[in-house]
This record gives C-alpha cells, structure tokens and sequence, in this order.
C-alpha cells in the first residue's frame, strides 16, 4: 500500500488535461470544421484515405469532421444530463433526509428499489413519455441517474448528521435548512464530486446508446451515439465511420473513469498517507544465547524479524521452552511480542521475514521449509480474537476439525467424535450442536473455548497463545487461562503465552519473559514476579502501571512516560533509556550487559552492573 | 413495504435478528415476497402512469398531428381516456391480472403473445452473459489479487487495472460495434448478425459481458485482497492447508459475499446493457421491440415490455440475494455483512 499516492494523481491529471482537450475540440470544432462535416461531396462511403482519414458518410461527408463537430452537441448533452441527475438526485435525497422518520424510511426504501433497476429502463419509460429526441434523451437519463444521487446524498446526510458538530447544531436551534447548508453539504461535497464525475461517464455512455438505437438525438442533429448508428449501417463499406464515434465515446468515457478514480483516491485518506520510514539502521548486536536447558523443547536463538527495507521489528531473540512448561511473553504494544510468537509458529505476515541462528521444536527445524502436515499439528495456535479467527462462511465442525482430517487423515465420523470430545473438555456445551453452527451463532467466550479445543485437537507438542484473552470479558477471560492450565497439567502441553497484561502472565505462566522494543530485556521466573523481586526498570514500570484492587486506596497506579521509540530510530544501545529512571550517560548508546539474577533470570540493564561502567571500556 | 432493499435495510436490527433467529430462511422469503409484491405494485402503477404522464392530449399525441378529430375520439376511447382515472387503473389492473396486457397499436397482436415471442432472446442473452461474468471474472479476479498480494508484481498489477479500467468504460453497444468490425468483418469468424445458432451467440454475449466482467473482476480483486488480510485467513493458513483448499474453500465464499453486495446490482444492470446490444446485432429481443415501440409510440407494447423487463430485473436482484444467503447466513437477516 506504499508509494501508491502516484498513480491516482498521475491518472487525474492526465483525465482532467484529456477532457479540457476534448472540451476544446467541442468549442472549436464547429467553428472549424463545420463546413467539412456538412458539405455533401460525390464520394460517398469512402474508405479511410489521407484526404477524409475516416472515409466519407453515404452523403459523401468527411466522417472524421463529423465526428469532431458532434463533440460539441455530445458533451452539451451529457454535461445537461449530468446536471439534472445530480439536481434532481440532491435535492431528493436531502429532501429525504429533513422530512420526517416515517417519510424517511419509504423514501429510502423506494431509492434503493430505484437504484436497483437497470437506467436504462428508467430512460425507456421517460422516452417513452416524452417521445424520441436529444432533449428527453437528457431528461431521461438525468431521470434515470438521479436516484444513485439521491441515496448518496441520502446516506452521507445520515452519517454526518451523526456527527457530534450537526447534532449539537440541532440542539442549538439552528433550522434544519441552515444546518443542511452549513453542516451537511460542504462534509459531503467531496463524494458527490466523485458520483459526478462518474456520473458524467455513465450519462455519456447511456446518452451515445439512446442515441445509437435511434431515440435520442435525432436527424439531421448528430452526436457520437447517432454517427455511431449510421456508422454500423455502413460497416462493410467503411469501418471508420463506426470506428471515430467509438473511439470518441471510449475514450472520453475512459478519460472520466481517469478523473472519478483520482478524485476518489485522494478523498481516501487511506491512500493519501504517504508512509515514510526511516533508513535502516545498523543491525543490532548480536544477543548472547542464554544457556540452551538439556529439557528444551521450543530453542529460539537470535531471531530477528524485519520488514523489506531492513527495519528490525524482532531484533535478536533468544530463548527456550521446555517441555511442559508454560512460558509467558509480555510487552507493549509494538514490543515485537506477537511477532516473535508468529514466527515460531512460520505464519508471519507477507511484507515481514524472520532470520535466526536457530529456531527448532524438538526435531523439527523451522528455519528450513517444514512439512506442512508437522507443522499443522505439531504446534496449536490460539489466537486473539475469537470473533474474526473463525471463517463466518463455513460451519464450525468443518473448521475445528480441518487439521486433523488433513493432515492425521482421520475420517469425518472420527474427526467429530474427537472434536466433541475436545470440546466437551473446554466445557462447551451441546457441543454436537454447535459443531453444526456457524461462528456468528456462538457468543466470544465460547468461540475462544472452541479455537483452544481446535487448537489442542492434534495433541500439538507446543501451543502458541497469542493475546488469547485480550478480547474477553474478565469474568470469560479466568475461566480460559484455568482451560489453558488444565491442558497444560492434563496433557503435559508446552505454552507460549502472550500477552500485555502482566497480572495474567503471573497468573498462568511458570517462566516469564520481558520484551521492550523487539529485544528481550529480563527473564525471571514467575515466582520472583509475583514476589515483585523484577529487576529491571522497565519491568519494575511496568508492574507499578498494573492496577491492583488490593492496593492502597485512592492512589492512581503510576504510568510509565513516554513511548517506545518506533522500530526504525531504536538506539544502538538500551531502547529503555529514554523512558529510564535510572538512565546513566552511557545507555543509549553501548548495549546492556545480561546481568544474571539469583532466581536463575537474567536482566539486560547497565544500572544493574556490579562495576563502574567506565573500566568496563 | 418492509424489507424492499437487500443491502442497506438496516432497521431494528436486533429485534429482526431475534425473530428470525429461529427459521431465518423463512423470514427471509417472507420479507422477498412481500418485497417482491411491493415492487410489482410500483411497476404496474409507473406502466399505467406513463400513459397518462404523456404531455398535452395523449390521445392526439398518440394519433399525430394529421388525425382527424373522430381518430383522435376512437382512440380516446379506447385508451379509455374518457373515463376517471381510477376506473381506469381499475381495469388496467384487471387485465394484467387475467394476463391480458393489451393489444398492439402498430401489429394490433396481444401484447402477451409479442412478449413471449421476443422474451425468450432477451433471457438467453442476459442470463448467458451473467454466467460469463460471473466465470470469468471471479477466477481472474482471485488470480491477479493472490499474484499481486502484498504489493508484489506491480506490473502485472498496473497492467489488470489499465486493461479492466479500459474495456469496463468501454459501453457494450461500442464494444459491440468493435466486436463485429474485427471478428465478423475483418476476420469473418463469427456471424454479425441474427439470431438461433450457437456461432451467432458469441458476438452479443461477449459484448454484454465483456465491459461488466472486467469491472466485476477489479472488484472481486480488490475484495480478495480484503479477505486475504483477514484473521481467519491466517488461522486456515496456521493449519497449512493446499493453496488451493485455502484459496477456495476459506476465501471464495467470503470474497463473493463482499463482491455481490457491491456488484449484485451489475447483473440486473446487464439487462439493460442487453436491451441496446440488441440493436448491435439486430437481436430480436425485446430491446429491439421496445425500441419499435417507442418510436411508434405504441403504448401497450411498452407498457407490457417495460413491466416484464422490470420484473425480470426484480428477480435477477432476488437471486442475487438468495445467492448471498446462500454463502453466508448472516445476510438472510437483512443486515449487511460486517
């Protein structure tokens, strides 16, 4: 989505400079080669040669004068149209708006219906009422095209209107009309502009086909639409006469689709920010690896993960689980947290990718290509939000069961008794009934219960919970984290719990690991957290900032100032340093040292350095 | 006039969805009918309003300039112009409901039987282009969003939006046109014209489908691309399954929900691109007929075309709907998918 600001304003100016050309050979082209186009000559139905480069009509008259002189009638036409379209479908729609709820809601109603038919439809019946011809070829398609108006304007009157500026205007007083032209129309100009636009295409293509099928425009006027219908006449004769006005009609056609994708595009705030990031820096240093434990499970050695232009998220990560062990990661937001637990699990997004000295479960190693089957379900993944994890098109049987019917080749009768099985554990309940119901039926608590069951479902050696309470209510959020360690001490399961909270990271985990700024900066057993014996600042910030019931009352817990520096403008040294209290001259710029601590952790701190820092240079 | 609009009804959408929580199916035809029938009522009134829309004198407008006084009175009265005109509603409603919708001006045929004999074009036109639509520009669509993913292949990329943008602005009558210029004229591959082979349905087809297909595929490219992104889509990916289980069986309901809520109207828009490509090829549907009709200002026959065209509208909208029940239940509430 980067660097796309470019095309849309390329692509605007180039529609807009080919319409003002266009518009200008509509002004000129009268003046200039009116006389061609209406001088009838003997040679009739020419073929396309240097004199009338489009031949001539079966009146002997140069196609290609013809052509450029009905620019003029054609964009008049269309410009009319265009311009009753957009009157009509206004003042509609606001009318719409300002009347009554109950007027409001058939109105509505009756637009969208309107909007749903074909245009062309639409213009049949006015043509028909007002008989063939230019002008009620422009009152039908302005007709026809008012309603797209009318519901644009309709449904952006109602967005603003919600707005907090309209609704205290109303309360103030201010008269209906007054807030419509103050308020509304000048916040909802900007889409209006781009349905014009795009209306001014779809009138000139809908004006030229009433026209060709003979009840617009008739003789002996001309537009695009009329020359295109004699032209097909005479196709066998002299393609170029149905070749100009075609090509006349696309391209303007196109030259607007051009104008109404620009406008568009800029209107999008999405797509105007133009995201800038810093150089990459120098890779940060390489983290010792920590003694590798003779149980471990799960080896994480320098694991970096970084984006294409060299900007390290994750920068050198190492760790171990062992097995049954539950490992806990906490951070900020942007810690790399999250990134480190997908990475493990090889289901990084695209854009990032993952380097490491090593990354290996048991015997598997992740950082080669691994077999898909192994992949899938020897490592369960629960993630974060239990509302947007589940496919909402497929039933949640087919979901919860898919690896193992995959990749164990378990056949669909088996594969459901296990998963009702499974789900019997994490206490769903009627669960041979919601197997057979689509995941917006169930409430989040349940779906997070299911995710753990399909997660566990293969018997995964390790399971990688990525903020799996975060969207939970409290009371919903307990009852998952004793699911969890009840599979963890049923099943001897290996966790890798993530999160920001570290009060459930206490209340889950046996070893905790703490990551600021996509480097690991204290390891400590869960213990000595729940004890309070953290050691480094950060950590030390952290718990202060968690708020507890049970301390004294009335006392705000402490905040932590400041933020963490963006990915790209980390320091070389400790990323903390900014934000430290115990900050000395040197933190940001030499990397702290691995300070062992006594309950067998470690913390990445210079201020906790038994000597001076000074000799250590 | 409950539930007329698929997409944008929101209404009490928590009350809805408890009541039809149960039986959604149900509800959802209860609320088609009953949309269905409001819709119909709408058209049977603009059919009989356009008559009487018609400015000055419909009887002279209708018998021309050069009629003689006693023309313009029998034709009065039999456009029952001289009774009221809810007597005249009355037994316009009467006819239609014992299928009678008149008789020709011009051929003086039942307008009944000129419909059935030019309707069954029209459909096999319009029906034969939804499904090359839907054929081509769904897989093509899917592809250029999984080559192009994560703003890879920028050519390709810039390419399909050129390409889609170009032939999606191009109408059909003039893709049309150009159609029979390359391949019936200059190539002589395929039949300009007529109507009753399967050679002859190429041209039209392709003309009505073309310009629609390429501007349904940038959408289905771009709803792609929105669902690829989407968490579920990492968690299929978190089971490693076959690219193409992924891409069909997680992804293909998901990103046609997303496509036919915004591009269900473009396959009832097809009809009316249909209704001028006719006279591309003269194609003896009831676009041809229609236009006869009004430039001959004979009234029946428009009235009974524009009413069946309307309704043939009505349920290409309506299997659009069931279409999208279909793949994902939410819908059938009438709230939109979120």
């Amino acid at each position: 989505m980067i660097r796309w600001t470019k095309r849309p304003a390329a692509g605007l100016a180039a529609g807009l400079a080919g319409l003002a050309l266009i518009a200008a050979v509509g002004i000129a082209a009268p003046l200039v080669w009116g006389e061609d186009a209406g001088r009838l000559t003997g040679a009739a139905r020419e073929g396309m040669s240097a004199a009338h480069l489009l031949g001539t009509d079966a009146l002997g008259r140069d196609v290609l004068a013809r052509t450029l002189v009905a620019t003029r009638l054609t964009l008049a036409l269309t410009l009319l149209a265009t311009l009753i379209a957009g009157t009509l479908g206004i003042g509609l729609g606001t009318a719409v708006w300002v009347s009554g709820p109950r007027i409001r809601e058939i109105g509505l109603r009756l637009i969208d219906v309107m909007v749903s038919y074909p245009a062309v439809i639409l213009a049949l019946v006015v043509a028909a009422v007002l008989g063939a011809g230019g002008g009620a070829a422009v009152v039908a398609i302005g007709v026809a095209w008012s309603p797209s108006f009318a519901r644009l304007t309709a449904n952006l009157a109602a967005s603003v209107a919600g707005r907090d500026h309209v609704a205290t205007a109303r309360l103030m007083g201010v008269p209906p009309l007054r807030i419509l032209t103050r308020h509304l129309l000048p916040n909802i100009a900007e889409p209006l502009l781009v349905l014009l636009s795009v209306c001014f295409a779809g009138t000139l293509t809908a004006l030229s086909g009433l026209s060709f099928i003979g009840l617009g425009v008739q003789p002996p006027s001309y537009d695009w639409g009329a020359l295109l219908d004699t032209g097909l006449d005479a196709v066998y004769t002299n393609p170029g006469e149905a070749l100009g006005p075609a090509l006349a009609i696309t391209l303007t056609g196109v030259l607007a689709g051009f104008v109404g994708d620009g406008l568009a595009a800029s209107a999008d705030p999405r797509r105007a920010r133009a995201a800038r990031r810093a150089a990459a820096p120098e890779p940060a240093p390489r983290a010792p690896a920590p003694g590798v434990p003779a149980d471990a499970l799960l080896v994480v050695d320098d694991l970096r993960v970084a984006l294409p232009d060299g900007v390290e998220l994750v920068a050198g990560v190492s760790f171990a689980v062992r097995r049954g062990e539950i490992v806990g990661v906490v951070g900020e937001s942007g810690s790399g947290k999250s990134l480190t637990a997908m990475a493990v699990a090889k289901l990084l997004p695209e854009q990032v990718h993952a380097t490491a000295a090593a990354l290996r479960l048991a015997d598997l190693d992740l950082t080669a290509p691994a077999a898909p089957a192994r992949l899938a379900t020897e490592i369960g993944v629960v993630y974060q939000d239990p509302a947007t994890s589940f496919n909402p098109g497929l039933r949640m049987g087919g979901q919860i069961t898919e690896a193992l019917r995959r990749h164990r080749r378990v056949g669909r009768a088996d594969a459901r008794r296990r998963a009702v099985r499974a789900l019997t554990s994490v206490r769903v309940t009627s669960p041979e009934h919601r197997l057979a119901q689509h995941p917006h039926e169930l409430s989040g608590g349940l779906r997070q219960r299911a995710m753990i069951a399909s997660a566990v479902l293969t018997e995964p050696r390790l399971l990688i919970a990525d903020e799996p309470t975060t969207a939970l209510d409290v009371t919903v959020q307990a009852e998952v984290l004793a699911l969890l360690r009840e599979i963890n001490e049923r099943d001897g399961t290996a966790m890798l719990f993530i999160s920001h909270d570290i009060g459930v990271i206490a209340a889950l985990c046996h070893r905790v690991l703490v990551m600021y700024a996509g480097r690991i900066v204290e390891e400590l057993a869960v213990g000595d957290l729940r004890r309070g014996r953290t050691r480094h600042p950060y950590t030390r910030a952290l718990l202060a900032a968690t708020p507890r019931l049970t301390g004294p009352a009335g006392e705000p817990p402490a905040t932590v100032p400041g933020r963490p520096p963006e990915p790209g403008a980390r320091p070389a040294g400790c990323a903390f340093a900014a934000r430290c209290p115990r900050v000395l001259p040197h933190c940001a710029d030499e990397a702290p040292p691995q300070v062992p601590s006594d309950g067998g952790g470690w913390a990445a701190c210079h201020a906790l350095r038994p000597e001076p820092a000074e000799s250590a240079r | 006039m409950i539930g007329l609009a698929g997409a944008s009804a929101q209404g009490d959408a928590p009350a809805r969805k408890r009541r039809s929580a149960s039986r959604p199916w149900l509800s959802f035809l209860l609320r088609r009918l009953a949309g269905f029938a409001a819709v119909l009522a709408t058209l049977v009134v603009v059919t009989f309003g356009m008559v009487q829309l018609i400015p000055g004198d419909p009887a002279q407008a209708l018998a021309g300039v050069n009629a003689t006084d006693q023309q313009v009175g029998l034709l009065r009265s039999e456009l029952g112009l001289d009774r009221p005109l809810a007597a005249r509603f009355g037994s316009y409603v009467t006819g239609l409901l014992h299928g009678d919708l008149g008789t020709s001006f011009q051929t003086r045929e039942p307008v009944a039987d000129v419909i059935a004999a030019r309707m069954p074009f029209t459909a096999e036109l319009a029906l034969l282009a939804i499904v090359v639509v839907l054929a081509v520009a769904v897989p093509l669509g899917m592809a250029v969003a999984v080559a192009t993913r994560g703003g890879r292949r920028r050519r390709l990329d810039a390419a399909f939006t050129f390409c889609t943008g170009l032939v999606g602005a191009t109408p059909e009558y003039v893709l049309g046109t150009l159609l029979v210029l390359v391949f019936a004229i200059k190539l002589g591959a395929l039949p300009a014209a007529g109507a009753g082979s399967v050679p002859a349905l190429v041209l039209p087809v392709v003309a009505v489908a073309l310009p629609t297909t390429c501007v349904l595929a940038r959408i289905v490219r771009r709803e792609a691309a929105v669902v690829f992104g989407q968490d579920y889509m990492r968690v299929a990916r978190g089971r490693r399954l076959p690219a193409l289980t992924l891409y069909t069986r997680h992804a293909l309901p998901n990103l046609l929900t997303g496509t036919l809520t915004m591009g269900g109207l473009m396959l009832a828009g097809l009809l009316g691109g249909t209704v001028i490509v006719e006279s591309v090829f003269a194609w003896p549907g009831m676009g041809t007929r229609v236009v006869e009709a009004i430039l001959n200002r004979d009234y029946p026959v428009i009235q009974g075309t524009v009413l069946v065209l309307g309704i043939l509208a009505t349920l290409l909208n309506t299997l659009v709907d069931v279409l999208l029940g279909l793949l994902d239940p939410r819908t059938l509430t009438g709230r939109s998918p979120s």
